[in-house]
């Protein structure tokens, strides 16, 4: 393979090496978004400890840890995916790549059952919704909610982001070379297990914490 | 642009929008960054010539309060946010950064591309937020006003920001891979000109800064259009933990914007004065070093918002340690001009003029990181004339010195001298008498954001927007004589200055991508006490590890 996609490599190997360095690049930037409001949350939390932890028994621990097994189980199945294309055997490539967006779809779905739960529950603070929560410290378990939504929302569009990409990818897997096949996959993953990272965080964070 | 003359360069391949529009040239899409940047600086001039008209006089007479709060407020948007955070690399930068580590392009030239779309796109939205009607929160966005009670149009501009901070990750990354993977044979990290280390250090603040800003402003448009209440005490939320928040890109966004001025001032000062900058290690690992501890200091934004004491005595002490870096610069740039043939054309006056605005910004500075003076004068114009010291005198003279400097090989025209030096001496005229008297006004306690002020202030305030309308005519003549040199301007040398820098050894304007044959490094960076370089630095015969 002598080509490559940017004009400011003379050589695949540095390209693929310059894709692989960028994502994490990325990576590093993505972790700060998430840091910032990891952060928040946990200063919340020293500020508001019983209150969030009262909060937190509403959450369903049995679908957060459903959900985390499917994210787990894709993270496997990308992990499947990669070692496919390293072997070149594309058509398994594809259909590991497939499973693990389906289980990412799977997540989203099991996701918003829950967020239709927690609304009709009435413990969704937003778009004006009534709140209508019977614990001890009802503000902050609101502030709890508060964040709760915007952290697992955050996450969700993220997970979004990956299967469209993945989606992208298969779509355009004809016309990619194998070099570039490749590299792809090997970027892509490192974004899903990232994403997959970020909620192996906010699942204890969210869903366990005092419990 | 008569092409005719000028064959096989970047400029003559294919003219038409389409080719301008759709090019991953990194030097064309350099283009057209500076072409909608300039647009953003004279909209976002044009209102603090307003904002100083209305305070010539005591009384709120021009425009009303609520106008003048707009006013202030998308003067600050646009200036940071669209011209000030990409200005230099999205610019000179994007031009520069291939042709100094003798590289074809950036790494991702399409990246780049949709980098500038990214930028417009975002610029939409804070377009839209003007002619619809303005935002009232200042450039800050501070919680609760800005979530509660504001009544402009801050979702759109917030978004607007918030896309624009997509652009500037894609340009950080985009710049950091290719220093790392693209360096010409020979070209180690410390023989990098000094530019390249600061848009390096600028482009890790960048990657790993926005994402904060962006987290923030997320937030801010979850509270006014979802009613999710994480600033809102009534729901249980804290407006403070907005600041830590903002600030934490903010401050970090600061050194975004001087960084790369203090890059292109270590290019100019040596060429000028024909001397090797002075200690290269130090200046280009205090860039660094400014990178790290500007991640460290936001709290001094926050001495009088109620963060604890004892977080005040450490913000202060950092903040206190972030002005060596940057003192171990001027230093360095001081002694730079020690024994120099020193020759006074237009690039090497906005570089010795910003020399001496950024020290007086920067000692500033000191002041207000003292946490029983910054009770005093903070919010006031002593605030406002420290931060347009470093932003207006110290990153846009750096700006203008670096768009003089490399002119010539922007465009393969040399501007008019005569009008390049007058223009710079305007400019530095305007510029201190605009924004000193602001530090005396801030001392004596007038606040600032406020369109009508008590009459005894009004004599600092004349001279201030005196200054203002010079200062205005400073920025105005480049746009004229510079406008003029890309028709009619004599066509330049490879390299007029007879600078170092592999930027210098291609053609004027430089080909398609950037160099004939690649080239090779044998020889440290500002080399201007060593003859015969311009033959050497392309010799692959000469040893390669000196």
């Amino acid at each position: 393979m002598s080509r490559t996609e940017s004009v400011a490599f003379d050589n695949p190997r540095r390209e693929r090496r310059a894709d692989t360095f960028a994502m994490w690049v990325f990576i590093g930037s993505e972790a700060m978004l998430f840091g910032a409001i990891f952060l928040v949350f946990l200063v919340a939390h020293l500020d508001f400890g019983p209150a969030f932890a009262a909060a937190s028994k509403h959450l369903s621990v049995a679908l957060g840890a459903f959900n985390t097994a499917v994210l787990i189980t894709s993270s496997f199945t990308m992990a499947v995916a990669h070692m496919f294309a390293l072997h070149r055997r594309w058509r398994a490539t594809v259909w590991a790549l497939l499973a693990t967006s389906a289980l990412g779809v799977c997540f989203l779905v099991v996701k918003s059952m829950e967020y239709g739960k927690e609304i009709a529950e009435g413990m969704a603070p937003l778009l004006g919704l009534p709140f209508r929560y019977e614990g001890p410290d009802p503000v902050h378990a609101e502030f709890f909610f508060s964040l709760y939504f915007t952290m697992t929302s955050l996450h969700a569009l993220h997970l979004i982001g990956g299967i469209a990409v993945i989606g992208g990818m298969i779509a355009l897997w004809r016309t990619a070379s194998p070099a570039n096949r490749l590299h792809r996959v090997e970027a892509v993953g490192l974004y899903w297990h990232f994403v997959d990272v970020v909620w192996m965080f906010m699942f204890p964070v969210l869903y366990l914490i005092n419990r | 642009m008569t092409s005719s003359a000028m064959t096989g360069t970047y400029l003559s391949e294919g003219a038409g929008p389409r080719a301008w529009l759709l090019t991953t040239d990194h030097k064309r899409v350099a283009w057209l960054y500076l072409v909608s940047l300039t647009a953003f600086f004279f909209l976002g001039g044009a209102m603090a010539v307003l904002m100083r008209i209305e305070l010539a006089t005591p009384a709120g007479d021009l425009v009303s309060d609520d106008v003048y709060n707009r006013l202030f407020s998308l003067h600050g948007i646009i200036m940071v946010w669209f011209f000030l955070v990409p200005s230099i690399p999205a610019t000179l930068g994007n031009f520069l950064l291939p042709l100094m580590i003798g590289a074809r392009d950036l790494a991702f030239p399409r990246l780049n591309l949709a980098s500038w779309y990214v930028f417009i796109f975002g610029s939409l939205f804070a377009l839209f937020s003007v002619v619809a009607g303005g935002v009232d929160t200042g450039w800050t966005f501070y919680t609760p006003l800005s979530t509660l009670y504001a009544n402009g149009f801050v979702s759109t501009a917030a978004f607007g920001v918030f896309i624009v901070g997509f652009s500037t990750i894609m340009t950080g990354i985009n710049f950091i891979v290719t220093v790392h993977t693209l360096r010409a044979p020979g070209l180690t990290w410390f023989r990098l000109p000094i530019f390249v280390w600061t848009l390096y250090a600028t482009s890790l603040v960048m990657v790993l800064a926005t994402p904060v800003l962006a987290a923030s402003l997320i937030l801010i448009v979850l509270e006014r259009v979802f009613g999710i209440g994480i600033f809102n005490p009534d729901l249980g939320g804290d407006p403070l933990l907005f600041q830590h928040l903002f600030w934490f890109y903010s401050h970090p966004a600061v050194y975004i914007m001087i960084l790369p001025g203090m890059g292109v001032v270590s290019e100019v000062l040596p060429c000028f004065s024909r001397r090797p900058l002075f200690g290269y290690k130090a200046v280009a690992m205090s860039s660094m070093a400014i990178a790290v501890f500007g991640f460290l200091v936001w709290g001094h934004h926050m001495f009088v918002s109620g963060q604890s004491a004892y977080a005040g005595v450490v913000f202060s002490f950092l903040s206190f340690c972030v002005a060596i870096p940057s003192a171990i610069k001027v230093f360095n740039w001081s002694l730079t001009l020690r024994k120099g043939e020193i020759s006074f054309e237009t690039p090497m006056l906005y570089g010795l003029f910003f020399l001496g605005l950024f020290t007086f910004g920067g000692l500033a500075g000191l002041f207000l990181a003292a946490l029983a003076v910054d009770v005093h004068v903070h919010d006031t114009y002593f605030v406002i004339a420290h931060f347009h010291y470093i932003m207006v005198g110290g990153m846009v003279t750096a700006y203008m010195a670096g768009l003089h400097f490399w002119w010539p090989k922007l465009t393969g025209r040399m501007y008019s001298e005569t009008a390049g030096r007058i223009a710079a001496t305007v400019t530095f005229v305007g510029f201190n008498l605009t924004f000193f008297p602001q530090y005396v006004l801030g001392f004596d306690g007038m606040p600032r954001r406020y369109h009508t002020y008590p009459p005894e202030f009004q004599f600092w305030n004349v001279l201030s927007s005196a200054g203002a309308v010079v200062l205005a005519i400073g920025y105005l003549m480049p746009l004229f004589y510079l406008g003029w040199s890309l028709f009619r301007g004599a066509r330049a040398t490879d390299s007029p200055w007879n600078a170092t820098g592999l930027e210098w050894q291609t053609s004027s304007p430089p080909p398609p991508h950037n160099f004939k044959s690649m080239p090779i490094v044998t020889r440290p960076a500002y080399a201007y006490d060593m003859k015969g370089l311009e033959h050497e630095r392309f010799s692959p015969h000469l040893e390669a590890g000196r």
